[in-house]
Parts: structure tokens; C-alpha cells; sequence
């Protein structure tokens, strides 16, 4: 009955996409090569959906979300995909009909459909120009940097920072009006207006990572990105900031793509999750699903790479080894040197991102374990992925 | 080392003498005087810690920044000078002045810091690092010993093979290689504790267990007591035997992990709890995150409030917590806490109905697709 229920919420957000990401290829042109930091990755984001990237530092999860927003400088290029950005007509706060800012620029959009409304047109955002780019950002897609302490300005007051914004990006507003919205938004997250005429250092860790929240809703985006906002910050502290995460989510309808190493943060946060490895998904699902029935090796030691306050201690052990220089990534599936159940075709072909589960089309594992023409034995259960990956670590401790 | 692994007492055993005896210390931080006449000021970061570090025993100081955790790691390591208390290694209080006195100190006890990142000298190498401590401590007489002992060292962290490790630059290394490195030069002068101030926070969750694993296996291979300070309650329960709790400076809660962390009964303990990450507490049916039952932060400790510091932010404050800090109650296990809600003072084994933030919910159980196999499955490749 609860999966007849999730599954009907999967069909709704099918029809409801915000964000494709098609066949993304992002690398870095360094001296001593190449570095693949992005691969081939397609990925969709619905709207109101909150999309966690996991992975270990090095995998590609932050890359992949500045290509998403365009934030990439050289040596950094984008070599190859497009990002689908689907704008809608949206109400504003006043009542007033807003057309997305995207799509006031006149020019043609990339792919038409012409059976749905107008607004449905989705715009290529490798594809803006400058100006389109300008306002499409914070508009439509704020980010949240990783380190509260370092993303604010520290010689200008938190209210004014938030005016800067609304200055650049709307200025038939008036300062009156301006004040009147950087109070709400102070509001909005929690903080005691009167504390707009603060200075950032004199403001909690916790607080200064609310007013950062504050300034990427200033314009009310679709979309927001959020670099592991919560690393610098205390176990409880990092609980509010997400449960006000949450709660905002349900009061305006923004989407979020949730970036971090933390997987078990993650797993109560997200409703999908992508596990990036080497620059590459290697699972996407639903968090529920991801938890309850991981699929690929790599996924099942994430999700026992951390002690958990529950039941008796037990040994954990994690993954042993690291992630690959992604200058000369393992040819076939990048995690073969680490994986406990490599076999012959691992090393060979690439595995391709499919279901693995008929009956839980959400989930995508790129994994030969699922192939049944590569590997007849079938699907590995549980108990296995937990002994293979036991006697994996006996065997690097004796080494 | 065989003959190491043999004096192993089984982790739950309680050795009966420990190692390192902290009593009532407390420390202030005095403020400049704005006013010449005014009353001194002074930041209250700790006060009145008793606890005891045992051989073999890992004890966890579990609290959020602020709490003066790793103010106590640094007056034991005697980077800060207590304001009063006492500090009694193997039995002796340890001597408070003198620069020969901190040196064979520092023999004995050695820290780790929380950011291998800065806690290295980017100009010197892995080799230099370790040499150090070898040199300062008198270890090795020679060259050809020195270079034998860091092999050793680097080994005994898992920086295999040594060999390469030895030339290399802090910047060549991984945090977690860092961490090991920095390890290795607290193990170099050969302590018999070891104080970790938060020795995984800044690594990536999938190293941080190698790191726990590493030092795990120090501390039973080579019966080093350990304090392990962190945030993380998960892994105090992984790691230690011993878990005491601190909120603001005070030790609101202590005793054996396993008791403190599936039973807790401080309020604070209980609020931590209640926001360390489950995932076991996912429900496929319900979105959200639920609530916290306590909001804000810790207090000024400059002008800290009056008895349990806890009381603005705790949900069952009652008058008397304003008025003065609660004496320690036993509530059985060798479990303790500063808590009016469990009495005040001596043994309360007869617990009142409480209260429980942190209610653990019926461990859910998996529904076991995984062992399903797949019937129809995408035999697409890509080479």
C-alpha cells in the first residue's frame, strides 16, 4: 500500500520535470592531462523534488553542479550535453502573473513541443548567452555555497546583501519595498529581522548559513543548489537548517539539488538520490529505495562506510582503498580495483545505467551484476555484498 | 607486539587503574577590562570535569562547539594551564611549571588535531615530521635508526609502502593520509595516551572509518588510552567504551556508551540524539524531517546562565534548574547524570516515567528486494 502510494508520486513527478540533464561531459584541461570530471552523466530533476548527489570528494558531484550552473571557468570545459530547463508561468508573491525571465528573452527555444502550452518550452542553459544567463541565475537556479563563513561579504550588513540582490535582479523595486522584502526573508529562515543591520561575524555559524539561504530565496528561485551547506556546522544546528530546508520546500515549491559526502544525511533529506563514482552515476533511485535495497557495490559500502546510534556495535569496515585518479580512470566499470564482486567483464565494458528491478523502474544501477548475459548467477543478495565485503577487508589488512 | 595483543583485557573490563586522573578542573578565560573598575570578566569555558582515562579504554567527549571539549583536550596536553583542579597522571599530579617538566609530559601524552590540514608544516617533509619527535624524545641515537623507526611508524599507520611515503610533502598527501601522518608523529614519541580532538571531522565519511579503525586498533594492539572528542555521537558509540556528554562546560552526562547513547536521560543527550542522522528512521509514507524539541544555540559562556546551563533550551525546565547545577545522580550501570528530573545527588535506580525526546522508533525492517532477482533486464552495453 506504501509503495503503490510512492510509486503513484513517481508517476506525477514524471510528467512534472524542472531539470533534464542529458549526456553531461565536463572536463578539466590540466597540464598533466585531462582530467574526466564529469561523464556522460543524465540525470532529471522534477519539480519540488529534493535530488541528493553522494559520492566521496573527487567524484564529480560539486563539477556537475556548477556545469548545471554554468559557473565553470577554464581550465574547466564543457564538452559535450545540454541541460534542459523547463520555465513555467508562476504566480508571485503579489498575485502578479510572472513569466519566467528565461523565457522573455527572444530567442528560439531549443526543443519545442508543440502540443503543450508555450510556457512549457524547455531552453538549453549550455546553449544561453550572457545576458539569458544574467537572468536566469538567481531568478531561476540560486546557489549555496559550502562554507557559510567565507560566502558572505564580511563588511556589509546581511540586510544589505540581501538588497544587493534584489537590486540587481529587480529594479523597479523601490528601497522601501526592497527592506520590506529582505525582512520577510529574514523571517522566512528564521532569523530575528532586527538582526538585518548585522555584521556576518556577528552571527552564529548556523545563523550566517540561514542568511545565505535567505539570499538565494530572495528572488524566489525553481531551483536551488546546495553545496554541502551543512559540513562546518554542529550535529544539531545542521538538523534545523534541514528540517527549515524542508519546511520551505512545502511553503514555496522550490526544487533543491543537495550536494554532500554524508549519505545518511541524505537518505532522510532527499526524495532521489544519484551515487556518483569517478565522474559517473553508478545508481540513482528513490532514498527509500536506495536504503532498503542498494544495488550496486559501490552504494552498499557507502551506506556501511558509517556507525549507526542503533541496535548493537557492530564492526564497519567501509571501502577499502580509494577513488581513482581521474586522470587515468580504470577502463570498464571505474570501481572494478575496489569492488568486491569484479569479475572478467568488469574490467572490459562499461556498464550502462538500467533497472535492475522490473517492478522499481526508478532505480538505475550501472552494474554488470545485473546483466544477466554477463552474469547468470543473478543479482547478488544482501548477506553476500556483506561477506564479500568482510573478507575484502581481511584481505587489505593482511596485505 | 604478539606479547601486546596477549595483555589485551576484553574491551568491557574496566582496568583498575587509570591512567589519567582529571579532578574538578575548571578553566576561565579572563576578558580585557573595558571598565578598570567594573567586575572581571572572564569566558567560563569548563567547569568542574572529574573523569578518569584508562589503558586500552577509549573514553568520547561528545558535545556541539562551544562545550569546551576541546578546551579540556588542550589543558590535558597542557597547551592551556587549568584555572583549578587537578591533573594526576599515573597517580602523581602533574607538575604545572617548568619546561622539563611539560617535555617528559608530552612523553607521555600526545594530541592529534582536528585539521590535518593545517596541522602539518607545508614546507617539511613526512620524514622531518616523524624525526622530530624521535630526536626530541631521545628514541634514536643515529641516522640509520631514525630512518628504521619512521619506516616502522608509517607502517603502524597503514601508509604502506613506507618507502614511498617517507619524501613526501603534506601537499602530495590526502587529508586522510595527513591524519595518519599526524598520528604517526603523535605515536613517534611514544605515549601512553593519546588525545584525538575531533581527528575525523574534517575527513570524507569513507576515510573517517579507516581512520576510527586505525586508531581502534592502536588503542587495543598497544593499550593506548584514548580520548576521543567528536560531535558525532555514532561514532563515540563505535569507538568508545566510555561516552561523557558536556554541554556549555558542564558534564551533564557520562558512562559506559552503550548505557548513554540507547538510554539516554539528560534533555541535552537526548536533543543530540534526536539530530545525529538515522537513516532507520525513514518512513516511505511521511516527508519531512519532524522537529527538534529544542531550538537555539549555546549560550554566551561569558555571562553564562545561572545553574544547569541547559535550562533556556531545555523542554522540562523547572524553577530550581535556574537556581543552582544539579549534583551527580546514579541511575544505575555506571550510568550518571546532572539532571533535577533524576534527583539530585546520590544513586536513583528507581528512574521516574520519563520522558523520552529521543524515542527510539520499532527498528523497521527491510523488506528484502534485494534478493529479488531481475526478470527482464536492460542488456544494453556501452563500450
Amino acid at each position: 500500500m506504501a509503495e503503490a502510494l510512492l510509486n503513484g508520486n513517481r508517476a506525477e513527478a514524471q510528467t512534472n520535470t524542472l531539470l533534464e540533464v542529458k549526456h553531461l561531459s565536463v572536463d578539466y584541461l590540466a597540464a598533466s592531462g585531462v582530467v574526466h570530471a564529469v561523464n556522460d552523466v543524465s540525470i532529471t530533476l522534477a519539480r519540488g523534488e529534493i535530488l541528493g548527489l553522494a559520492g566521496e570528494s573527487g567524484c564529480g558531484k560539486s563539477t556537475l553542479a556548477y556545469a548545471i550552473a554554468r559557473l565553470l571557468r577554464p581550465p574547466a570545459l564543457i564538452t559535450e550535453g545540454e541541460v534542459l530547463y523547463y520555465p513555467r508561468t508562476r504566480v508571485d508573491e503579489a498575485g502578479v502573473q510572472r513569466v519566467s525571465t528565461v523565457s522573455m528573452h527572444k530567442r528560439e527555444p531549443r526543443v519545442q513541443n508543440l502540443d503543450i502550452d508555450e510556457a512549457e518550452e524547455a531552453v538549453d542553459i549550455m546553449k544561453m548567452g550572457a545576458a539569458e544567463l544574467r537572468a536566469f541565475r538567481w531568478t531561476e537556479l540560486a546557489i549555496v555555497f559550502q562554507s557559510a563563513m567565507n560566502a558572505l561579504n564580511p563588511v556589509m550588513k546581511i540586510g544589505t546583501q540581501i538588497m544587493d540582490v534584489l537590486q540587481a535582479h529587480r529594479p523597479e523595486m523601490g528601497p522601501d519595498a526592497r527592506r520590506q522584502r529582505a525582512l520577510e526573508l529574514l523571517r522566512l529562515v528564521g532569523i530575528a529581522p532586527d538582526r538585518i543591520n548585522s555584521y556576518p561575524h556577528e552571527l552564529s555559524g548556523g545563523m550566517r548559513q540561514r542568511a545565505i539561504i535567505a539570499i538565494a530565496l530572495a528572488l524566489s528561485p525553481e531551483i536551488i543548489i546546495m553545496d554541502e551547506p551543512t559540513t562546518a556546522l554542529d550535529v544539531v544546528m545542521q538538523r534545523e537548517i534541514l528540517i527549515e530546508i524542508t519546511r520551505l520546500r512545502e511553503q514555496l515549491g522550490f526544487s533543491v539539488i543537495f550536494i554532500t559526502h554524508d549519505l545518511s544525511l541524505l537518505l532522510e533529506l532527499a526524495d532521489k538520490i544519484a551515487i556518483m563514482y569517478a565522474g559517473r552515476i553508478v545508481e540513482q533511485g528513490s532514498s527509500f529505495d536506495l536504503y532498503d535495497h542498494p544495488r550496486h557495490p559501490y552504494s552498499y559500502g557507502l551506506l556501511h562506510s558509517f556507525p549507526t546510534i542503533r541496535g548493537p556495535r557492530r564492526n564497519v569496515t567501509g571501502i577499502p582503498g580509494s577513488p581513482p585518479d581521474l586522470r587515468a580512470v580504470p577502463t570498464g566499470c571505474a570501481f572494478n580495483p575496489r569492488c568486491p564482486f569484479a569479475f572478467a567483464p568488469c574490467t572490459g565494458t562499461l556498464p550502462t545505467l538500467s533497472v535492475a528491478d522490473p517492478e522499481i523502474s526508478e532505480q538505475l544501477v550501472a552494474c554488470h551484476l545485473y546483466n544477466p548475459e554477463l552474469h547468470p548467477a543473478g543479482a547478488p543478495v544482501e548477506e553476500e555484498f556483506a561477506e564479500r565485503y568482510a573478507s575484502l577487508s581481511e584481505r587489505s589488512k593482511a596485505s | 607486539m604478539n606479547a601486546l595483543d596477549q595483555l589485551q583485557t576484553p574491551s568491557d573490563a574496566r582496568p583498575d587503574t587509570p591512567i589519567m586522573e582529571i579532578e574538578h578542573l575548571r578553566k576561565l578565560f579572563p576578558l580585557r577590562q573595558i571598565n578598570v573598575f567594573g567586575p572581571r570578566r572572564a569566558v567560563h569555558a569548563v567547569e568542574d570535569s572529574s573523569f578518569a582515562l584508562y589503558p586500552g579504554r577509549a573514553t568520547a567527549l561528545v558535545g556541539e562547539s562551544g562545550s569546551g571539549k576541546t578546551t579540556i583536550a588542550r589543558m590535558l596536553a597542557r597547551l592551556y594551564d587549568p584555572t583549578s583542579g587537578t591533573i594526576l597522571f599515573q597517580g602523581q599530579p602533574v607538575k604545572m611549571t617548568g619546561g622539563n617538566a611539560l617535555r617528559e609530559y608530552r612523553h607521555h601524552v600526545q594530541l592529534v588535531f582536528q585539521d590535518p590540514f593545517s596541522s602539518l608544516n607545508p614546507v617539511h617533509s613526512v620524514e622531518y615530521h616523524l624525526s622530530r619527535p624521535l630526536r626530541v624524545y631521545g628514541h634514536v641515537h643515529n641516522k640509520r635508526e631514525e630512518t628504521e623507526q619512521i619506516l616502522s611508524l608509517l607502517n603502524r599507520v597503514s601508509l604502506t609502502p613506507a618507502e614511498q611515503f617517507i619524501q613526501k610533502f603534506p601537499h602530495q598527501l590526502s587529508g586522510g593520509q595527513r591524519q595518519r601522518v599526524a598520528i604517526a608523529r603523535a605515536l613517534a614519541a611514544r605515549p601512553e595516551v593519546l588525545l584525538a580532538d575531533e581527528p575525523v571531522s574534517m575527513l570524507d565519511v569513507s576515510i573517517r572509518l579507516d581512520i576510527l579503525n586505525l586508531l581502534l586498533r592502536l588503542k587495543r594492539e598497544e593499550h593506548l588510552a584514548l580520548l576521543y572528542i567528536t560531535h558525532d555521537i555514532a561514532s563515540a558509540l563505535y569507538f568508545a567504551e566510555e561516552t561523557l556528554v558536556m554541554y556549555a562546560g558542564q558534564m551533564v552526562e557520562g558512562g559506559p556508551s552503550q548505557e548513554v547513547i540507547q538510554r539516554p536521560k539528560h534533555p541535552y543527550t537526548q536533543l543530540l540524539l534526536s539530530a545525529a542522522p538515522d537513516p532507520d528512521r525513514m518512513d516511505p509514507n511521511q516527508k519531512g524531517l519532524g522537529t527538534l524539541s529544542a531550538r537555539g544555540e549555546i549560550p554566551s559562556l561569558i555571562n553564562p546562565p545561572t545553574g544547569c546551563r541547559f535550562h533556556p533550551r531545555c523542554p522540562y525546565a523547572m524553577p530550581i534548574c535556574k537556581e543552582r547545577f544539579p549534583q551527580r545522580t546514579d541511575v544505575g550501570n555506571g550510568h550518571w547524570t546532572h539532571c533535577f528530573y533524576y534527583g539530585d545527588g546520590g544513586a536513583n535506580l528507581e528512574q521516574p516515567p520519563l520522558l523520552n525526546l529521543a524515542t527510539p522508533p520499532a527498528p523497521r525492517r527491510r523488506t528484502g528486494r534485494a534478493q529479488r532477482k531481475p526478470e527482464t533486464p536492460d542488456t544494453k552495453e556501452n563500450a
